[in-house]
């Protein structure tokens, strides 16, 4: 479709609106964190600095716990992104690539598992977590979320555009399917493998209301769940410098890798929805 | 998605004597079963068996203090139910929790739709720099998204500073029962219209372009191609869309819990927050029951999209 001469710059001057209205709580949260606690408290809603200042994030490393849950929120990220791409991309692979009986069972399951939603899972899942003697420890925060069903939904979505021959030619070759798997279909899947890698880090990293369940003590809190925390504990006397930057310290990894990766974010996104 | 290469069932080498060839399928179902085994325990653990437990647990005098000996617990029947429904919270949360949708979802899609179209039509220099922007909020930590709402909306906050300067008093939104909620919602928004908005490109890219060159050479202007193309084209997109947005309503937690804790006056509290708030008293029988109301509204909700989406296409 093309655009009349009068209204394309209608267009631009309203998305450009848009634009400006989405971003400007991050705006806010920037600012905010820049601003002393008198600043903050003289003038709270000031849309500016009037004096910049670093010293809530010098504050922020120097408070208890928030070395430990920046490290906790790495450890259950690598976990989760670990576990994702061995068994995404291995299911993945045996659900497009393979043939055997109960294929259709295990795809059911995979869409099954898309659907369910948390809110009805956790009780067992906490149960379950109590019972492996998982509560309270940092792999038990990670294991439900080591094998995402959209991993393995975007890994079998990729691997049928694989072609079939490169397989077939190596199994003629008397290679076993655990070889061509490893030498022939992961060097391939790069980009699924990008994919799945930025989804579930990203699911990990803003993971709120199960570590939220798991944690109970201030050595297992990961980044959010520590943060919440201490904005509860601080409803009285709001340190709003301080947990703002905690909040530029939690949103920043997320975003700079968004900048540079935006086009698998979109992709791992708009693999969910189809399905 | 292509679906180009699905050859992989046809059989290349010639197999002599039907046993040989029932084995070497039997070989092959368990070589693809331990490619989907990592998968296929964490399914099991953690979806599967907590779905049933789910339901099994709804049905117990199950609390916290039992979690060791959960096969001392007693049967109760539907009486956790009976009990949901008897309670006025209950039934408060999910009036919420049915507001929550009905405002949230059309909120939600009707601006991804829009910037979509508008993202769509003829715009290419910045394209790619908005969509940027528009998704940002999507991968945007909420704990830190809630802080800084908080911080804007508080009762001297940015938000009320601006309204000041056009000489306008800004309410205490927070705190105020009627105010609380169209905030939480506004956070919802925000933070996912994003997600519609990519789905709704993505469809809008894949109508073929010549449709709308034959209407408009049959003189379609630009709202009756909008009308009898794009909508009806997108049809399943849209129905996508809203069930996605549907099912994450339903199930909404992060927002109010982190904003306002489900208040002022409980007029933000969700059915997932009642169903974290038994669970945090102890009252696992409880909490599963309400979780089992949401596991039957999702199902609900999926199942009537796949009727439309099948009926229609």
């Amino acid at each position: 479709m093309t655009t009349t001469r009068i209204a394309r710059p209608l267009l631009y001057a309203a998305l450009v609106l848009c634009a400006l209205l989405t971003t400007v709580p991050f705006a806010w949260g920037v600012s905010g964190s820049l601003r002393s606690l008198d600043d903050i408290r003289s003038d709270p809603g000031a849309l500016f600095p009037h004096h910049l200042t670093f010293g809530n994030f010098t504050r922020l490393f120097e408070t208890q716990g928030f070395g430990t849950f920046l490290g906790n929120s790495i450890v259950v990220a690598s976990i989760v992104v670990a576990g994702n791409i061995v068994a995404a991309s291995a299911a993945g692979y045996a659900l497009a690539k393979l043939d055997f009986a109960g294929k259709r069972l295990a795809f059911g399951a995979v869409m099954a598992a898309l659907m369910v939603p948390f809110t009805a899972v956790f009780v067992p899942q906490f149960v379950i977590t109590v019972d492996a003697g998982l509560a309270d420890t940092l792999t038990g925060i990670a294991l439900p979320s080591a094998a995402l069903p959209m991993s393995v939904f975007i890994m079998r979505q990729y691997a049928l555009s694989v072609p079939d021959e490169l397989l077939e030619a190596a199994r003629i070759d008397g290679a076993g399917e655990f070889r061509i798997f490893l030498r022939i279909f992961l060097p391939l899947a790069g980009p699924a493998v990008a994919t799945i890698t930025i989804m579930s880090f990203l699911a990990s990293w803003n993971n709120f209301i199960w570590p939220l369940i798991v944690a109970q003590s201030m050595s297992t809190y990961t980044l959010p769940v520590g943060l919440a925390a201490t904005s509860q504990a601080a409803a009285h006397v709001t340190d709003y410098g301080l947990l703002l930057a905690g909040a530029v310290v939690v949103m920043l990894p997320v975003l700079v890798l968004f900048l540079f990766l935006q086009r698998y974010f979109v992709q791992g996104i708009a693999g969910t929805g189809m399905r | 998605m292509t679906t180009t290469f699905v050859s992989s069932a046809k059989k290349t080498t010639a197999v002599p004597g039907t046993s040989a060839r029932r084995a070497s399928r039997a070989r092959r179902t368990a070589v693809a079963w331990l490619f989907l085994a990592p998968f296929a325990v964490i399914f099991v653990l953690y979806t599967a068996v907590p779905t049933v437990a789910a339901l099994g647990l709804s049905l117990t005098d199950i609390r916290g203090a039992d979690l060791r000996t959960p096969f001392a617990v007693d049967f109760t029947g539907l009486q956790n139910y009976v009990r949901l429904f008897q309670d006025a919270t209950f039934r408060r949360d999910l009036l919420n929790t049915a507001l929550f949708v009905a405002v949230g979802v059309p909120l939600t899609m009707g601006t991804g739709f829009v910037l979509a179209l508008a993202l769509n039509s003829g715009i290419r220099r910045l394209r790619g720099l908005f969509r940027t922007v528009f998704f940002a909020p999507v991968v945007t930590n909420i704990v830190a998204a809630a802080l800084i709402w908080q911080y804007a909306f508080h009762t001297d906050g940015t938000v009320n500073k601006v309204l000041g300067a056009i000489g306008l008093a800004g309410p205490n939104w927070l705190d105020d029962p009627n105010l609380a909620m169209p905030v939480v919602v506004l956070l919802g928004v925000w933070r996912n219209f994003g997600t519609a908005m990519v789905l709704f490109l993505a469809g809008l890219q894949a109508i073929p372009q010549d449709v709308y060159e034959a209407a408009a050479l049959d003189g379609a202007g630009r709202l009756r191609q909008l009308r009898h193309i794009t909508l009806p084209l997108l049809l399943p997109t849209t129905l996508m869309v809203s069930v996605l947005l549907t099912v994450f309503y339903l199930q909404v937690f992060d927002e109010p819990y982190l904003l306002t804790g489900g208040g002022p006056l409980g007029s933000t509290e969700s059915v997932a927050l009642y169903t974290y708030r038994q669970f945090g008293a102890g009252e696992f029988g409880m909490s599963s029951a309400a979780s089992f109301v949401t596991l039957v509204l999702v199902t609900v909700v999926s199942a009537v999209q796949f009727r439309l989406l099948r009926s229609r296409t």
